[in-house]
């Protein structure tokens, strides 16, 4: 009872603002360019569900996004292992790294085009790099706290250096890396729907564009909520998926 | 963290270290250098250093020649700074000041967090249609847009603040008969500053991007519409040029918060 009350609450305010505007846009608003009726939007999204381009949109931001992030997110590993266990490579990179992370990634999305044209391969390419950084810096910090006696077992062992990152340092970084992947998720797929709105005529954030620029004030509603869908779940799964690796291997502190 | 580090190199460590550093930045340049004269990458993509060094230098107007067309870039770069602190600060108190009247109450709370905990993951920039349709292409459609997608961070950040205020100073507050605004004013936000804090420093980073995207779209004059047409009309000296611009823009921003919060939370610390 308490658990339907909290749905309830949930529920309550967005769906005051939907009548809300359901009511403009029949009433006073009526005939509006720019808005619609939340029931057409609906039946917008019925209509691109039916059509098969709801799928298609949505299959390529999340895969421009996922491939995006692993090549990103495997990069950042790399070279945040390599930086976190030896500090005189960290203090090394220290300038490099400081001189390139804070350009925004959406910068480089004329120059991706340049290299790549249109299509995935421009898009994986800001996402690698909008990922790369934060990774790299988390992974950095995860590998610079594994605890020291684990690194002096593996020296005992006499473990080579590839065995000593893949058996000991990965585990033991193993649950900052999903909080990090987290943080990479969100990240990617903001910034794959920003590349598709602002350049790479594929995906949802195009669909949505051309939903606005042909006049469909319906389809770009119901595009605006589906986007909104599709964050709220991948970071939901995303969290999720952290909280229970952070059980399996033993949480932060 | 680096605890060794501190006692046993000194002052001269610390000078390798940045020497170092230095190296490797500049190895880095080298690289690209000879990437782009070897024409190991196409001349299309990557300019040479000199030539990005040149274009940026005649943009700001500092080149040496004289017969030189006015460069646009210092103009476009002030424009865009001028969005992105203009939607930060715009983001900034409409996010505090919503963030507080929600988070002082927990019924507001309770019925509204779930919707904004929805809204958050949406990228900013997907808002860019509806507000072009109901706001035309226009500089105050980038502005409330900018502000609409940096004021995210900052008003959950206000909310978390406002519920995790120290118990025995709402009890101070009680005992003392303060009002409202009084709580708001002289317990809630100095107490949800850590938080708020480090929500405007994300939510700068947000303005930026959003800004720059907005640009791109809108054809507002700018750093965003500048590279978008370097790169359509393949002048890549230019495009590169821009993308430093931003990065400084981007860097200086960062810094300057950081060296604020650190000013700001000096109380804090014991």
């Amino acid at each position: 009872m308490a658990r339907l009350f909290r749905w309830f609450q949930a529920l309550a305010f967005p769906a005051v603002l939907i009548a809300a505007l359901e009511w403009y846009t029949r009433g006073p608003g009526a005939g509006s360019e720019a808005l619609a009726p939340p029931s057409l939007a609906l039946k917008a999204f019925w209509s691109a569900i039916a059509d098969g381009t709801l799928w298609q949109a949505t299959a390529f931001t999340l895969g421009s996004a996922a491939l995006g992030l692993l090549i990103g997110a495997l990069l950042g590993l790399l070279l945040g292992i390599v930086l976190g266990l030896s500090p005189r490579a960290a203090r090394m990179g220290f300038l490099s790294i400081e001189v390139l992370r804070p350009v925004p990634s959406v910068a480089l999305i004329p120059l991706s085009l340049l290299v790549f044209g249109f299509g995935l391969r421009m898009e994986v390419a800001v996402v690698a790099f909008a990922t790369f950084w934060p990774m790299l810096v988390l992974a950095q910090a995860a590998a610079r706290q594994v605890e020291p006696r684990l690194l002096e077992v593996a020296l005992a062992l006499g473990l080579s250096p590839r065995e000593r990152v893949t058996k000991i340092v990965i585990p033991a970084m193993a649950a900052r890396l999903f909080v990090a992947l987290r943080l990479g998720v969100a990240i990617a797929l903001v910034v794959a729907v920003t590349v598709e709105i602002a350049a790479n005529p594929n995906g949802m954030g195009y669909a949505i564009m051309i939903a606005q620029q042909s006049l469909d004030p319906a389809l770009m509603l119901a595009w605006l909520f589906w986007i909104g869908v599709v964050g709220f779940l991948v970071n939901e799964l995303a969290e999720r998926a952290q909280a229970w690796v952070a059980r399996r291997m033993g949480g932060v502190r | 963290m680096s605890r060794a580090n501190h006692t046993s190199t000194g002052r001269a460590g610390a000078w390798i270290g940045w020497a170092e550093s230095a190296a490797v930045l500049a190895a880095l340049v080298a690289l690209w250098w000879l990437a782009s004269h070897q024409q190991w990458v196409s001349k299309v993509f990557l300019p040479t250093p000199e030539a990005t060094v040149r274009s940026l230098l005649d943009g700001l107007n500092l080149g040496t020649a004289p017969d030189a067309p006015r460069g646009e870039l210092a103009g476009f770069t002030l424009s865009t700074v001028e969005r992105m602190v203009l939607g930060w600060l715009l983001a900034s108190l409409v996010g505090m000041a919503l963030g507080a009247l929600i988070g002082i109450s927990a019924t507001a709370r309770a019925w509204i967090q779930p919707t904004l905990e929805f809204v958050r993951p949406l990228p900013a920039s997907a808002v860019l249609p509806l507000a072009i349709s109901l706001f035309g292409l226009s500089p105050s459609m980038v502005l409330s847009v900018v502000a609409f997608g940096a004021m995210w961070p900052v008003l959950l950040a206000t909310v978390h603040g406002f519920a995790h205020v120290e118990p025995r100073l709402r009890e101070v507050a009680t005992a003392l008969q303060m009002g409202r605004a009084a709580f708001i004013w002289k317990i809630g936000l100095p107490s949800a500053m850590p938080d708020i804090l480090a929500g405007m420093r994300l939510s700068m980073t947000v303005s930026l991007i959003v800004s720059v995207v907005g640009e791109m779209i809108a054809s507002q004059s700018g750093l965003g519409q500048a590279v978008l047409l370097a790169a359509r009309s393949f002048r890549a000296s230019e495009l590169f040029a821009g993308i430093i611009l931003l990065g400084l823009i981007g860097f200086a921003s960062n810094a300057l918060l950081a060296l604020a919060e650190r000013r700001l939370l000096r109380w804090q610390k014991p």
